[in-house]
C-alpha cells in the first residue's frame, strides 16, 4: 500500500492547545526554535478554557503573609506527600512570574482596591492565592497565550489527531496523524516533541471532560515506551451538576466555596463538620468529594442524589459579580436561580494527577527527545491536587518543557524517519474500514465508561478491580474488531476508534496502579485498605510497556532535603 | 417516552439534503444532547463540533429553527415539538460537513490585528472600574455567531473588507487595554471595515455571553474614528500641533 502525507518540519513539535501546551511554544519558541501545535479542536477550545477558579500563586497581594513555602507545604500535603517535592518547589517558586507574565501579555485579572491582581480562597489553600477572573480564568488565560502565540509565529495544525510516535532508536523522530477535517495523513518530522494533551476523564461516565478528554498523549508516550506514573490517582471534582440528566458532571467551579458557599445534606446539615471541621467545606477535594458521596451513600442525599451548595446567602449582584457562568449554567441548564437557592451537586470525574513520568527541572520524559508539562504529566500534585494548581501547573511546566525542548532540538540533529512505522501507522488508523459488520465504537465507549464508573470510581476495592481487568480485557477485544463506515471526510465513528485505543491504555494503568496499591491516600480510597500506609508512602506506581504487555513496578519517592521536610511538617 | 423530531442537514460542500431522525426526549436535554444521541445511535458519521458542553468553549454553534445558537445551551422544552426542530450549519461559513463549516477565515482575520503592547514603564497598576468595561469583551467565547448572523458578511460576503463584530469586540479590548499604547483606528477603519457596519445589532442579540457588542464596542470605536479622522475641530488641531511638532 503507498501512503500519501504530507510532512512538516519542526524542531519542537508540541501535541495539544490547552494551557501547557501554548504556554511550551511560547518557552521553546523564545529561544529561537521553529514550533508546531498540533491540537484535535479548533485553537482555543482546549479544556483549559472550562478551568474556572483561578491560578494558585502566591503573590501575597491580598494576604501579605504568604510565600513560596506556604504554598509547597500546602501542595505537599495536598497530595499526601507522595508529590515530586522539587517539582512542588519550583511550581510554588514560579507561579508568581508566570501569572505576572501573562498579565503583560494582554490578560485582565480581576483587581484589588490598590490596583493588584485580586487572588481568592480555595480547598487547601492557606492563604488567599487564587489569582482569577470571575469564574472565566481559563478562557482569559488560553485567548492571552493563544493570541500571542499566533503573533509571534507559531504554526497551528488545528483538528489534526497524533495516532503514533515515531521514533530512531531510543529517541523520537516525530508523530503520525490525520486531519479530522479531509482524513489525510499528516507526518511531521521534530527534533524534541512536547505532550500536552491533558487528561482522560472520558473513560468515566459522569465527567466534566470534554470529548478530547481521552488520555491520547499518555498512550502515545507508553507506546514509545515512557513510563507512565501515578496512573491510580484521578481526582473526583466534589461538585458536578447531577440535575437534569443531560447536564450530569458539569463542573460546579470550587470558587462557590471559595467565596462563602455552604454543602448541606437533605436534613439541612452542614455535614463537612464531621469530615473536616476545621476547613469545612474548603477541605481538599478529595476528602469533599468522599463526604459528599458518603451522605449520598447512607441516605442523606438530596432528591438527586446530590448535596445541597448554597451561595445565596451572598447578596445577589456580589454572586452575579463573581460566578457569572455559575449563574448563567444553573438558570439556563437546571432551571435554578443560585442568587435565590440551592445548587444540586456531586462527585464528578474530573482530572488525572497522573501521568508522564518526568524530570523535575526539564519535564523530559524517560524517552529521548520526548517531554511532557500539564496534566498528562505526572508528579506534581502527588495523591490529589489543590484546586488552582493546575493553571499554575500548565504555566510554570509548559514554560520549562518548551524551553528544554528547545535546547535539546539545538543539541541534537534531525533523524530520518522510518517509512515502516509510517506504513504501521497508516494502516492501523484506516482498520476500521477494511473490516466489515463490527461493532459500533460508541457501544464500546458506553461501556468502557460505565466500567470505569461502576468500578473504578471513588471508592474501590480488590474485586472490583479485578473485574474492572477482566472487562477491559473484553473491551479491548471489542475494540479489535470496531467498524465504522462512510468516508474519511469528518467522520465522528472513525475518530472515535482512535480515541478508545488511548482511553482503552490509560484505564488499564489506572486499574493496574489502584489494584497494587494496598491503601487509602488523597483520591485513591480503598475500602478494604481504609487508611494511609507509611510504606506505600514512599513509593510511586510506574506502568511501563514491555513488548505487547503492561507492566507496573514501584519507584521510591524522592527524598525531600531535610530543611523542606521540617517546612512541610511545622505545624501551621 | 416523548420524542422529537429532527429535521438535520446531511451534506457537504457539494450539497446536501436533510434528513429526519426521532430522538427519544429526557428532561433538561438540550439540542446537542439530541445531536450526540443520534450520532451514537442513528447516523454514526453525523459531523458535529462540540467541546464543552457546558457553554464556555463556542464550539457547537449551528442554526436551529432558523436562530443561530449554542446547540448546547438551547432547551429541547424551549422549542416547539409538534413540528420538525431544523439544525442548519451556520450559513455565513462554507460547510465541510452536516453541522460542521469551515471557520478559518476568522483566524485568518484575528492574526491581522496587532496585540497588546503595554505603555513603557508600566508598573501595571490597574483598578477595577477600569478593567470592568474590557472584561465585558475578553467574555467572548469566539462562537463566531455574530460573524453568522451579520448581514454584511452573511448576505454581502464582504469577508475581504469586513473583520466582523467578534473582531470588533477584541479591537475594541485592545483599545480600551488601560495600559495599551497601540492606536488600531486607521485599521479599523481601512482594512477592517468597521465603517460597512450600520448597527443593526443583529450581533448583540445572539451573543450567548451578552455582551453588548454594538453598544459598547463598534459605537465607541465608530466614535473614536469620527473623532480622529472626521471632526474639523480636531483634525485642526492636530494640524497645527502637527505644524508645531514639524518646526521644533
Amino acid at each position: 500500500m503507498t501512503t500519501e502525507y504530507e510532512i512538516h518540519d519542526h524542531d519542537v513539535l508540541i501535541i495539544g492547545a490547552g494551557g501547557a501546551g501554548l504556554r511550551a511554544a511560547l518557552g521553546a519558541l523564545s529561544q529561537g526554535a521553529k514550533v508546531g501545535v498540533v491540537c484535535k479542536s479548533l485553537l482555543g477550545k482546549a479544556h483549559t478554557v472550562m478551568a474556572e477558579g483561578g491560578i494558585a500563586a502566591a503573590m501575597a497581594n491580598v494576604d501579605p503573609a504568604d510565600d513560596w513555602r506556604t504554598h509547597f507545604r500546602d501542595t505537599m500535603r495536598g497530595g499526601k506527600l507522595l508529590n515530586n517535592w522539587r517539582m512542588a518547589q519550583i511550581h510554588a517558586h514560579e507561579a508568581p512570574d508566570r501569572v505576572r507574565e501573562l498579565e503583560q501579555w494582554g490578560a485582565l485579572f480581576d483587581r484589588t482596591p490598590d490596583g493588584q491582581i485580586l487572588q481568592r480562597a480555595f480547598g487547601g489553600h492557606t492563604f488567599r492565592r487564587l489569582c482569577h477572573v470571575g469564574d472565566r480564568t481559563g478562557l482569559e488565560m488560553i485567548r492571552t497565550l493563544q493570541d500571542r502565540g499566533v503573533q509571534l509565529g507559531i504554526d497551528v495544525y488545528m483538528e489534526c489527531t497524533i495516532t503514533r510516535l515515531l521514533k530512531d532508536g531510543d529517541r523520537v523522530a516525530g508523530a503520525f496523524g490525520y486531519w479530522r477535517e479531509q482524513g489525510r495523513f499528516a507526518l511531521f518530522r521534530a527534533k524534541s516533541i512536547v505532550i500536552a494533551t491533558g487528561g482522560i476523564g472520558k473513560a468515566w461516565k459522569i465527567t466534566s471532560n470534554s470529548w478530547e478528554y481521552t488520555g491520547d498523549g499518555m498512550a502515545l508516550a507508553y507506546d514509545a515506551g515512557a513510563e507512565l506514573m501515578d496512573m491510580e490517582f484521578v481526582q473526583f471534582h466534589p461538585t458536578g451538576m447531577v440535575w437534569p440528566p443531560g447536564v450530569q458532571g458539569i463542573l460546579v467551579t470550587e470558587a462557590v466555596r471559595g467565596e462563602g458557599g455552604v454543602l448541606r445534606n437533605k436534613l439541612g446539615k452542614r455535614f463537612m463538620e464531621q469530615y473536616d471541621p476545621k476547613k469545612m467545606e474548603l477541605s481538599t477535594r478529595d476528602v469533599v468529594a468522599r463526604a459528599i458521596y458518603t451522605e449520598v451513600r447512607e441516605g442523606r442525599g438530596t432528591e438527586h442524589a446530590g448535596a445541597y451548595l448554597d451561595i445565596s446567602q451572598k447578596p445577589a449582584d456580589y454572586v452575579k459579580k463573581k460566578l457569572p457562568s455559575m449563574y448563567h449554567q444553573f438558570k439556563e441548564l437546571a432551571d435554578v436561580d443560585i442568587t435565590k437557592g440551592p445548587m444540586e451537586v456531586g462527585p464528578t470525574c474530573h482530572y488525572m494527577m497522573g501521568g508522564i513520568r518526568v524530570d523535575a527541572e526539564t519535564a523530559k520524559s524517560s524517552v529521548r527527545g520526548l517531554f511532557a508539562a500539564g496534566e498528562a504529566a505526572a508528579g506534581l500534585h502527588g495523591a490529589n491536587r489543590l484546586g488552582g494548581n493546575s493553571l499554575s501547573d500548565l504555566l510554570v511546566f509548559g514554560h520549562r518543557a518548551g524551553l528544554a525542548a528547545a535546547e535539546h532540538a539545538k543539541a541534537v540533529r534531525a533523524t530520518p524517519i522510518d517509512s515502516a512505522q509510517v506504513a504501521e501507522a497508516a494502516r492501523e488508523i484506516l482498520a476500521p474500514f477494511e473490516r466489515k459488520a463490527g461493532e459500533s465504537p460508541y457501544t464500546i465507549h458506553r461501556d468502557l465508561q460505565e466500567t470505569m464508573q461502576s468500578l473504578v470510581g471513588i471508592f474501590r476495592d480488590q474485586a472490583d478491580l479485578i473485574r474492572a481487568l477482566e472487562d477491559l480485557e473484553k473491551l479491548k477485544d471489542r475494540a479489535e474488531h470496531v467498524s465504522v463506515e462512510g468516508s474519511r471526510l469528518f467522520n465522528p465513528a472513525w475518530h472515535l476508534t482512535q480515541d478508545l485505543r488511548s482511553m482503552l491504555t490509560v484505564s488499564e494503568a489506572v486499574t493496574r496502579s489502584a489494584l497494587a496499591r494496598q491503601e487509602s491516600r488523597g483520591a485513591h480510597s480503598r475500602i478494604d485498605y481504609p487508611g494511609l500506609d507509611a510504606v506505600w508512602g514512599t513509593k510511586n506506581s510506574v506502568v511501563v510497556r514491555k513488548g505487547d504487555t503492561m507492566t507496573l513496578h514501584q519507584s521510591p519517592v524522592p527524598e525531600m532535603p531535610s530543611d523542606l521536610r521540617q517546612l512541610v511538617a511545622e505545624e501551621k | 417516552m416523548a420524542e422529537a423530531i429532527f429535521e438535520l442537514f446531511r451534506g457537504n460542500r457539494e450539497g446536501g439534503q436533510p434528513a429526519t431522525y426521532r430522538v427519544p426526549i429526557a428532561p433538561g436535554m438540550v439540542v446537542l444532547d439530541a445531536l450526540l444521541y443520534i450520532q451514537a445511535h442513528l447516523a454514526f458519521d453525523l459531523a458535529v463540533r462540540w467541546n464543552c458542553k457546558a457553554g464556555k468553549c463556542g464550539s457547537c454553534s449551528a442554526e436551529v429553527n432558523g436562530r443561530p445558537r449554542l446547540t448546547c445551551k438551547t432547551r429541547m422544552d424551549s422549542l416547539p415539538l409538534e413540528k420538525p426542530i431544523t439544525v442548519h450549519p451556520m450559513k455565513a461559513f462554507p460547510v465541510i460537513k452536516d453541522l460542521v463549516t469551515d471557520v478559518s477565515w476568522n483566524y485568518r482575520v484575528n492574526k491581522k490585528i496587532p496585540p497588546f503592547e503595554p505603555r513603557p514603564g508600566s508598573e501595571w497598576k490597574m483598578y477595577q472600574e477600569d478593567v470592568d468595561r474590557v472584561q465585558e469583551f475578553r467574555k467572548c467565547i469566539e462562537c463566531f455567531l455574530c460573524q453568522n448572523v451579520c448581514h454584511v458578511l452573511r448576505e454581502h460576503d464582504k469577508v475581504e473588507q469586513f473583520a466582523g463584530p467578534r473582531f470588533f469586540v477584541r479591537v475594541a479590548a485592545l483599545e480600551m487595554h488601560p495600559l495599551d499604547s497601540k492606536s488600531r483606528t486607521r485599521m479599523l477603519k481601512d482594512e477592517l471595515g468597521i465603517g460597512l457596519c450600520n448597527i443593526t445589532k443583529c450581533c448583540t442579540e445572539v451573543c450567548p455571553e451578552e455582551i453588548h457588542i454594538t453598544d459598547n464596542a463598534i459605537i465607541p470605536l465608530k466614535e473614536r474614528i469620527v473623532d480622529e479622522f472626521y471632526d474639523p475641530v480636531l483634525m485642526l488641531v492636530r494640524k497645527i500641533r502637527g505644524a508645531k511638532q514639524e518646526l521644533s
